[in-house]
């Protein structure tokens, strides 16, 4: 794990309309850690994770990665992202494959055929590179976008529910190549509303709350049932 | 070459896409035949009266099936949730509008040769030495369409009201090039050559410049806006 970390959130308040969904959040990640995100819905998890991705601005406060300003130099920061969103980022009527293509040639790589087979092999979609994205269950579309972030190598991933909408065996695949990431260097914010085994990943538990991060703690040996106690003070209470 | 790379990567996605799905075209072509019909019972086999009417005719059935189409263009994004990938991509924005002006410019092209057929069928119209000019003044008028469109159609990709807004922003910016179309297909028909129709031709690729120009540099304020 390095140092210096490469995500940092400063103070960062953003308001909608005269809505404060988030009120002085303050953030830091370092290179080969995994933040885990909690909070009920409209806590501003979503918010805080689009204010990273470049597609909010904050109202208030920095948010910075790689020590750029995510809000003034957003084309700097955007080739060092991976974003998992909601949606799967495919299209229904291509191919996998060309999915993984179009991806890719979008995001200024140059990616040969070998390694495209490879990155569909590596998220177990090798026998379906060729079918279209519209015969695809939902897990396997998340597959798929999974497959395009890991092609980018990105320095900073970040995961709106990660684990949503995968069965048992995809979510053990998903939790290993997860901990890959981490391994080689790459800061991870998730977030999540699952107590369970998936939070295996996170080094760091953080719960948003009131706009705020209403506590912070290492993982450590902590299990589902101590983070659902801790939850339900922090998270709950101020809701 | 990335810029290139990402602008044909984007037309080459739209192109593939609408060739599998067929969901515009489709629609164009019905469209585009119903259109033909109400004309054709509309005008009636007066030669003269034909004559008349048929360059703004034919011009009609091009803008209204390219507002159908370039409404699109960005739909397509936001129904795959593919739009903030669009966002999140590096580098400059305006290679994703090339790439989709691309697209769009194809896909009117199909549907216009396949109107301008059908009109030469249904009013029994010899084009003959016409052909050449009218394929310049076609170019050029969908080119001018298409690329106003394409800017507008991501401009109001968000709005609630976009169905009413797009051809609301975009029919006044292109009274240039209807007017240039329209006169320059005019004498085109009635048999005068492309020269002779040189100032409406002039006028139509001085504005399809400005068009282009202007969203090429704008695009990026569009989209992230």
């Amino acid at each position: 794990m390095s140092v210096d970390p490469i995500v940092r959130v400063v103070e960062v308040r953003k308001v909608f309309g005269l809505v404060p969904v988030l009120d002085g959040v303050s953030l830091e990640i370092r290179g080969g850690e995994a933040v885990a995100l909690l909070g009920a819905n409209g806590a501003g998890k979503t918010t805080l994770l689009k204010i990273l991705a470049t597609l909010l601005r904050p109202t208030r406060g920095t948010a910075t990665i790689a020590g750029h300003d995510v809000a003034r130099a957003p084309e700097a920061v955007r080739p060092l992202l991976g974003v998992v969103a909601h949606g799967a980022w495919v299209y229904d009527d291509l191919t996998a494959r060309e999915n993984l293509r179009f991806w890719s040639t979008l995001g200024g790589l140059h990616t040969g055929a070998d390694e495209l087979t490879a990155a569909l092999a590596g998220v177990g979609l090798e026998r379906a590179a060729d079918a279209r994205v519209r015969t695809f269950s939902a897990g396997m579309k998340r597959r798929l976008s999974l497959a395009r972030v890991m092609l980018a190598r990105p320095r900073v991933l970040l995961l709106d529910e990660p684990f949503a909408g995968l069965d048992q065996r995809a979510k053990k695949w998903l939790e290993e190549r997860l901990e890959a990431l981490k391994a080689g260097g790459a800061a991870l914010l998730m977030v999540t509303h699952s107590f369970g085994r998936e939070l295996g990943v996170a080094d760091r538990l953080a719960i948003l709350a009131g706009g705020r991060i209403a506590l912070e703690t290492p993982r450590g040996s902590l299990g589902p049932d101590d983070i659902q106690r801790l939850y339900a003070v922090h998270a709950e209470e101020a809701s | 070459m990335s810029y290139a790379r990402r602008a044909l990567a984007i037309a080459w996605k739209d192109l593939a896409v609408e060739r599998r799905s067929k969901e515009t075209l489709n629609a164009l072509v019905f469209f585009s035949l119903l259109l033909l019909f109400v004309f054709q019972f509309t005008l009636g086999s007066d030669r003269e009266r034909l004559a008349a009417v048929l360059p703004g005719v034919l011009w009609l059935g091009f803008v209204l099936s390219a507002l159908l189409a370039l409404g699109r263009t960005f739909l397509v994004e936001r129904e795959h949730d593919c739009w903030e990938g669009l966002l999140l991509a590096p580098g400059d924005k305006s290679a994703i509008y090339l790439g989709k002006l691309v697209g769009n410019l194809a896909l009117m092209l199909l549907v216009e040769a396949l109107v301008l057929g059908l009109f030469v069928v249904f009013f029994d119209i010899d084009l003959g030495r016409a052909l050449p000019g009218l394929l310049v003044v076609v170019l050029l008028g969908t080119l001018g369409l298409a690329a106003v469109g394409t800017l507008f159609a991501a401009m109001t990709a968000n709005i609630r009201a976009r169905e009413l807004l797009f051809p609301v922003l975009l029919l006044p910016v292109q009274v240039p090039v209807l007017l240039a179309t329209v006169k320059a297909t005019e004498g085109l028909l009635q048999g005068e050559p492309l020269g002779a129709v040189a100032h409406w031709v002039k006028l139509l690729v001085a504005a399809d410049t400005i068009y282009v120009v202007l969203s090429l540099l704008t695009f990026d304020v569009v989209l992230e806006g």
